[in-house]
């Protein structure tokens, strides 16, 4: 029998803000255990929540761009469940009215796209994290990450193939750092996935019973883990036996999923309305405010740099991909006003350096403005191209002043033709043989001559005026 | 001297006219908690060495001209699930017994920047709880009037401590009665102000949708003064209402003309015991002579009220108690295997019958299959009676009724019988679901010369109008001037 695999995600994305969801402690990654934590996200008996508004912002924010209605009287609900790394011992999360309903994200899988709804999102608290001390054989609690905002995007189970998700994933957090809602680092968990696999009969209308993967946060484990689990899935049926709903843990290194738990002596979290906290009424005002203030997304980005600076669907989007790489594109672009130049440079010079010095785009600190002078330095004839990959080289890398740089190293363009022509006399009196090959027709001949020439003048010279004289002088010696 | 027979106010006059310093005072409460507290048990942390060191702090800023508030230099003590820094806040369980917090709540740093004399911390039910302060870890408060029985509850240190003359004024907090019903069983005043005028930051939460922090005093003024020191918007509260404070200058009058009470003829019907009846009803002539307009009407909704509160009640306070895990703070059973060890047994010897019953009832109405018949329903219920209170009030100024069904019960009679317990709220508990503002004032005495109070209700934020009224009867009638033997004796 063939079968269909059908998947299901429930993303959480750690948001950017600078404080934390119910106090002002900060949302940064890291930091000693226990020292980003107060009384109120450390669960001290008597304190409040206040909430921050920001979140609230955020949520309108990733509620838009994935096409959702916005619920416009929100509440809080209480999560109840005994846990160490959750010192209120109930999670502050939306259960009744979340803030974003039916919403769907587009995907394009090998040219055929497709929309993935989106259940709801909705807005939570992050719990601390265990630490399992070996030596001590004790296990320990960092609250640094309690409170910490969260948006749990919940998918339709629209997805049919590990493809789907993982292109789905990528627009999603595409779509979350162009939006300054969450720098989605999947290395420190700021963007994770709780993945609900079936499979089914193909062309069965009633999915069949599913296994949950909790927290993964890498893309290729995620692809290998849906892959393995619909195989797993379909021998358990193949062999007449029933899959258990459950949730399994994935091991990247075995390449193989274990059961944790069974799902069907589920938890009771005994949800209720959150009494701390008033609910939030979202007006038009609020919503056309954010609106508003929306940054532009990547792909009206990509469309936008089509139309309006003439690049390639391909260069568009490779430019696109991250979003500090577009920004310094644009910016370069704007300054310069050359952007199909600007293309070449961030596409090339800009991404050749990031990965040979394994440089992420978010620690990207080059300035568009010394790009864009760059640039202005080859069409005002004042460098040559090549000298113009060294300057960029050096701008990158220390950060120099491009014209500063070319003076202090002697780099400005040679453009003088009687120096010029002075070397390719020499040049020619030096390579009888080159001279032999050209007239014996060996075209090829010509170009070592330049190349002779422009290392005599230490690369600097102008391309089209050593062209120029070479030409002038051996039609003089091949007469 | 002696300062028994003055009210709060008169003694934070005397020190200004330096008649009294705050250290003088300080000492004489000191020995009066030293003298009966052993038979009272209304405290659970008397700071003794801390509260002259503040007094002296307090008196030098009186001095100086820094000080000004009307209740500085005043000693006074706090309900024990009201934080205080650095100071044992147990909430009178076991499951607390070594917490300090690490910070002041609210209304704690309001009163300390007034000049406040913190004496200590006052016993109540475990984790506010009861209503009789029997279900303490630190043993049960005794009645002033009558040790034999009980003070009342959940506040019942609060009240018995101004009736001791161990404080000069005491804040409790009210949660279904909590601080109206030990008032009328200790023969002391206090205000249940409006949900959302006291910021809760800072009150260790039984029932977060319900409780509020209020004064309790020797008469409804010092009330008023205290509630107008502690209340007003904060931002650490969500629920802290903006924009609201309350404006006393009109209540200090003896004139009720134009005043419309109404009077619920529910709350006077089976159930209630003559001896309370018969002082409340006398309180409702007296008020008529002074110009009020009485009228009975019929509010039955009220009768739903005791199931209402105790679902939303246990649901809420079995989330707020989880935090007491035996992980972070508090007590923690030593030895224990594995992690739902430490939780099974920290949890089952941390706390006492009366939080685990209503802990388990709690988890029950919000259990999945539950939650609709129970919580949900209960939450629509509440709805109604909060509708049928704004209807009354469409009518009458205030509403009147008694507070507890009897005077103050021998201790140990009714702790086997919870459910005979929980009826003791029943003309309490309808304010704390409608988010109103009550006040309880002493009007006579019952059998065993039990004080008995009475209750007015208003609307929303309408305190100012309901001390008018109890101010007003406190200037005609001497009730809430009566000393138990305990204190006479001591003269």
């Amino acid at each position: 029998m063939n079968y269909q695999t059908v998947v299901g995600l429930e993303v959480h994305v750690e948001l950017s803000t600078k404080s934390k969801i119910f106090c002002s402690c900060t949302t940064e990654f890291g930091g000693e255990p226990n020292t980003h934590v107060c009384p109120v996200c450390s669960g001290m008996p008597g304190v409040l929540p206040v909430l921050n508004k920001k979140v609230v912002d955020f949520a309108i924010r990733a509620g838009l761009a994935t096409n959702c209605e916005i619920t416009r009287y929100n509440k809080f609900d209480r999560k109840n469940y005994f846990y160490p790394d959750l010192p209120k011992a109930y999670q502050v999360s939306q259960l009744y009215l979340p803030i974003c309903r039916n919403g769907k994200v587009e995907i394009e899988v090998e040219g055929k796209k497709k929309y993935i709804g989106i259940h709801e999102i909705h807005m939570e608290e992050d719990a601390g994290k265990l630490v399992h001390d070996p030596w001590d054989d004790c296990t320990l609690v960092d609250y640094n990450r309690c409170g910490v905002p969260l948006l749990e995007i919940v998918s339709e189970p629209d997805f049919r193939s590990a493809d789907e998700v993982i292109a789905y994933l990528t627009k999603l957090r595409e779509t979350m750092m162009y939006l300054g809602v969450s720098d989605c680092k999947m290395q420190e968990g700021s963007m994770r996935a709780d993945v609900n696999i079936s499979v089914m009969p193909v062309g069965s209308a009633k999915f069949g019973t599913r296994t949950e993967m909790k927290n993964m946060n890498s893309f290729k484990a995620i692809y290998r883990a849906i892959n393995y689990e619909a195989k797993r899935q379909i021998e358990v049926l193949e062999n007449g036996g029933r899959v258990v709903q459950e949730t399994r843990r994935w091991d990247d290194n075995k390449d193989a999923s274990f059961a944790m738990r069974s799902k069907e002596n589920a938890q009771d979290y005994r949800y209720f309305p959150e009494p701390d906290l008033l609910p939030i009424e979202i007006g038009d005002d609020w919503i056309k405010d954010t609106k508003d203030n929306m940054p532009e997304l990547p792909e009206a980005k990509r469309k936008r740099y089509m139309s309006e600076f003439g690049l390639s669907e391909y260069d568009a989007s490779v430019i696109t991909a991250e979003r500090q790489v577009a920004y310094i594109f644009e910016d370069t672009a704007a300054l310069c006003g050359k952007p199909k130049e600007a293309a070449n440079y961030v596409m090339g010079e800009l991404m050749r350096l990031m990965s040979e010095t394994g440089t992420l785009a978010e620690e990207l600190e080059i300035e568009p403005r010394k790009i864009a002078d760059i640039i202005k330095l080859v069409s005002d004839g004042k460098i040559n191209r090549s000298v113009a990959k060294e300057v960029f080289e050096a701008v990158f890398k220390k950060n120099v002043d491009p014209e500063k740089y070319i003076e202090e190293n002697n780099l400005a363009m040679v453009d003088d033709t009687a120096l010029v022509e002075e070397v390719v006399a020499k040049v020619i009196a030096d390579n009888p043989k080159s001279i032999d090959d050209l007239k014996a027709g060996k075209e090829k001949a010509k170009g070592f001559l330049v190349g002779q020439t422009m290392k005599a003048l230490k690369g600097k010279a102008n391309p089209q005026t050593v062209n120029k004289v070479l030409n002038e002088k051996l039609s003089e010696v091949l007469k | 001297m002696d300062f028994s027979t003055k009210t709060a106010l008169e003694l934070g006059q005397m020190i200004k006219n330096k008649e009294v310093s705050s250290v003088e005072l300080t000492k004489d409460f000191l020995a009066n908690i030293k003298k009966t507290d052993e038979k009272i048990n209304a405290y659970i942390t008397v700071l003794e060495d801390e509260a002259l060191a503040q007094a002296a702090a307090v008196q030098a800023k009186i001095d100086s001209g820094e000080l000004t508030a009307p209740l500085a230099g005043v000693p006074m003590a706090i309900k024990d699930n009201i934080c205080t820094k650095d100071i044992l806040t147990t909430c009178g369980s076991k499951m607390l017994y070594n917490f300090k917090p690490v910070y002041n709540a609210t209304v704690t740093e309001r009163l300390l920047n007034n000049g406040a004399v913190v004496l200590g911390k006052l016993n109540m039910d475990e984790f506010a709880m009861g209503g009789s302060t029997e279900t303490s870890y630190f043993g049960a408060a005794h009645n002033p009037f009558d040790p034999e029985r009980v003070t009342g509850g959940s506040s019942g240190g609060s009240a018995a401590s101004i009736a001791a003359d161990e404080c000069a004024y005491s804040l409790g907090s009210d949660t279904g009665g909590s601080i109206r019903q030990p008032c009328s069983f200790c023969g002391v005043s206090g205000i249940k102000p409006t949900y959302g005028a006291v910021s809760r930051f800072g009150l260790v939460a039984f029932a977060s949708s319900l409780d509020q922090i209020g004064p309790v005093g020797r008469d409804i003024r010092d009330c008023a003064e205290v509630l107008s020191v502690i209340s007003g918007h904060d931002p650490k509260d969500s629920t802290s209402v903006k924009g609201k404070t309350f404006d006393f200058s009109q209540s200090f009058t003896k004139d009720l003309k134009g005043v419309k009470i109404g009077l619920p003829t529910n709350y006077f019907g089976k159930g209630l015991d003559e001896d309370v009846k018969k002082p409340v009803l006398e309180a409702v002539e007296t008020l008529k002579k002074l110009g009020a307009q009485v009228e009975e009407f019929e509010m039955s909704i009220v009768d739903y009220a005791i199931p209402t509160y105790y679902v939303l009640a246990c649901a809420e306070a079995s989330s707020n108690l989880s935090r007491y895990d035996g992980i972070k703070y508090g007590y923690r059973r030593k030895d224990c295997e594995d992690l739902l060890d430490v939780y099974y047994t920290s949890r089952s010897e941390g706390f006492g019958m009366e939080v685990k019953r209503r802990i388990m009832l709690g988890s029950f109405v919000l259990s999945s299959g539950y939650y609709d018949a129970y919580y949900n329903k209960s939450l629509k219920v509440r709805g109604l009676i909060k509708k049928s209170f704004d209807q009354a009030f469409n009518d009458y100024d205030m509403i009147i009724s008694p507070v507890a069904p009897t005077v103050a019960y021998k201790i140990g009679e009714n702790s086997s019988d919870p459910l005979k317990m929980y009826l003791g709220d029943i003309y309490t508990v309808s304010v704390n679901l409608a988010g109103l503002p009550g006040v309880s004032v002493p009007c006579g005495f019952g059998k065993g010369d039990m004080p008995v109070g009475f209750q007015l209700i208003g609307p929303a934020f309408s305190e100012a109008k309901l001390v008018k009224a109890a101010y007003a009867f406190q200037q005609s009638t001497d009730f809430h001037t009566k000393k138990p033997a305990i204190v006479k004796e001591g003269n």
